[in-house]
């Protein structure tokens, strides 16, 4: 039973003037069991960086992270991650790169080649195991590395803006294809928790369970949205009322948010 | 078309040679004869010592220690370099030993090293190493302080130690740039080589020259130099297609 909580999670950085640079006030939020939840917040609110503490890649100021009741002091092959600009290393090719994970933790290389394989097909990139990602579109760099930190089975799954860099058409469809792995017609008990950060409130409101809302910087939870839009989803489900109803209320609250960001960016 | 200019240069330079050695010196005075003999003489004297074996088993000589001396500095630079930027607190501690240490030049070293090591191999060999070593310790350092910081997160979260990273992410991305100190290694050592061959050694293609100029042979003194030039030549065209080869993934 994966469980993950933050517990006042703060984080600042110093300044070479002596000063400190507030990134993230006082953040708390519980996920469950096979839940998806989203973050949005105007840019430098803390999402990332949220997001990198909850992998363990960076310490918080204070407070704490808790993964299946043990605090969080390092990264982790069960809290997978998948970065926006896919990281994927070019000199190995896709059947290599999906492997990595598998080949870390001292898998076997007849057994790591086909789980990787099966990986591979689950997210429709059977027949490019050899190519380089050079070789691949944006859409299939990051179907790879959605491969890659699935191999490794993870329980928890932190998706920062994955699909920020792909055109808005391939951009709709990889997010049904991530629904449709992630299980959106399982129940609960046989899915994944997912936390996903993002710009975009339709991505948010198509993919989630739940969607926080943060501020701008310092970020804190301004509101935890309890999405209404049932599952299974699909293309329609993007035009229903209750997806337009919900685009409103989240961009209201956002709204004011972005635009204190973006005089902030002008002060700064 | 081009090439074709490139050799046009060369055998401009070498007719001028060949007219000013050739004719206008001897007209002049047998000693100045003495000083620069024409391309002609020393196409004679590469056949009277390629047949007596001597510049092939100088040439053997200087290659041999090269590549012992190379070896040891990209093993020792690599090395150095990769443990310098992955364990940031030993980089912060090596590191200014390695700035106050690479001003010096290689040749400055070669007194200590004859009082150290006499002459012969050992000696030269110490000389290569030290022009050698600092080229790959600094590039390899700073490809590996270089290496996309995603990508290095991305392997920690898929369960990745340190020394793993290591090995899978940071020394392969670090690469070209090792590569790129590897090349500028061997070019430095090879110049160091023929320096410290200049007065430590019995053997080699710059004890060939400094012998030669003893006995006054200026045309073996010309064709030493020639050789010289023609293997660093050679040895980095061998780099840089090597370089081509193994890195193509990160042409873009």
């Amino acid at each position: 039973m994966a469980s993950l909580d933050i517990n006042d999670v703060t984080k600042f950085y110093a300044l070479r003037d002596g000063q400190r640079f507030e990134a993230l006030g006082c953040v708390n939020l519980s996920i469950g069991e096979g839940e998806f939840v989203s973050i949005v917040g105007p840019s430098g609110c803390g999402k990332s960086s949220l997001l990198r503490i909850v992998a363990g890649l960076e310490e918080p100021s204070g407070g704490e992270v808790v993964f299946d009741g043990i605090a969080v002091a390092g990264p982790s092959s069960r809290r997978g991650m998948v970065f926006q600009e896919y990281a994927l290393p070019p000199w190995k090719t896709v059947a290599q790169n999906v492997e990595l994970g598998l080949k870390f933790r001292g898998v076997p290389p007849k057994e790591r080649a086909q789980i990787a394989q099966r990986y591979i097909t689950l997210v429709g990139l059977q027949g490019f195991e050899h190519r380089y990602p050079r070789e691949l579109s944006g859409g299939m760099r990051q179907r790879c590395a959605l491969a890659r930190t699935l191999a490794n089975d993870p329980d928890l799954l932190l998706m920062d803006e994955p699909f920020a860099a792909v055109d808005a058409q391939t951009r709709e469809i990889l997010q049904e294809e991530l629904l449709k792995i992630w299980g959106g017609h399982l129940t609960p008990q046989r899915r994944k928790m997912v936390l996903f950060v993002t710009h975009s409130i339709d991505e948010a409101i198509f993919l989630s369970d739940r969607v926080v809302v943060m501020s701008s910087r310092p970020g804190i939870i301004k509101e935890v949205f309890t999405n209404p839009l049932p599952r299974p989803r699909a293309d329609e489900s993007r035009s229903s009322p209750v997806f337009l109803e919900a685009r409103d209320h989240l961009w209201g609250q956002l709204k004011s948010e972005t635009l204190k960001a973006i005089s902030q960016a002008v002060e700064d | 078309m081009r090439r074709w200019r490139r050799l046009l240069s060369l055998l401009a330079l070498l007719s001028i040679w060949q007219a000013v050695a050739g004719y206008v010196l001897p007209s002049r005075s047998p000693d100045a004869a003495t000083l620069l003999p024409p391309p002609t003489a020393v196409v004679g004297a590469f056949i009277d010592l390629l047949k007596n074996g001597v510049i092939l088993s100088d040439a053997a000589a200087s290659l041999h220690r090269i590549v012992i001396g190379f070896a040891l500095a990209a093993a020792a630079g690599i090395l150095a370099g990769a443990v310098m930027g992955w364990w940031p607190a030993i980089g912060r501690l090596v590191d200014p030993l390695v700035e106050f240490l690479r001003p010096i030049p290689p040749m400055a070293w070669i007194p200590l090293g004859l009082l150290w090591f006499g002459i012969g191999d050992a000696q030269n060999i110490f000389i290569i190493f030290l022009g050698a070593v600092y080229p790959i310790v600094i590039n390899t350092y700073t490809g590996v302080r270089g290496v996309e910081r995603t990508l290095v997160w991305a392997a920690q979260t898929l369960g990745g130690r340190r020394w793993q990273i290591l090995c899978e992410i940071v020394l392969p991305g670090a690469f070209p740039l090792i590569l790129t100190g590897l090349r500028i290694g061997l070019g430095v050592g090879w110049m160091a080589l023929v320096a410290a061959e200049l007065v430590g050694a019995s053997s080699g293609l710059g004890f060939l020259i400094e012998d030669s100029r003893n006995l006054l042979f200026t045309e073996r003194v010309l064709l030493g130099m020639v050789v010289i030039g023609l293997l660093g030549f050679l040895m980095d065209q061998v780099m840089r297609v090597a370089q081509r080869r193994l890195v193509a993934w990160a042409e873009r």
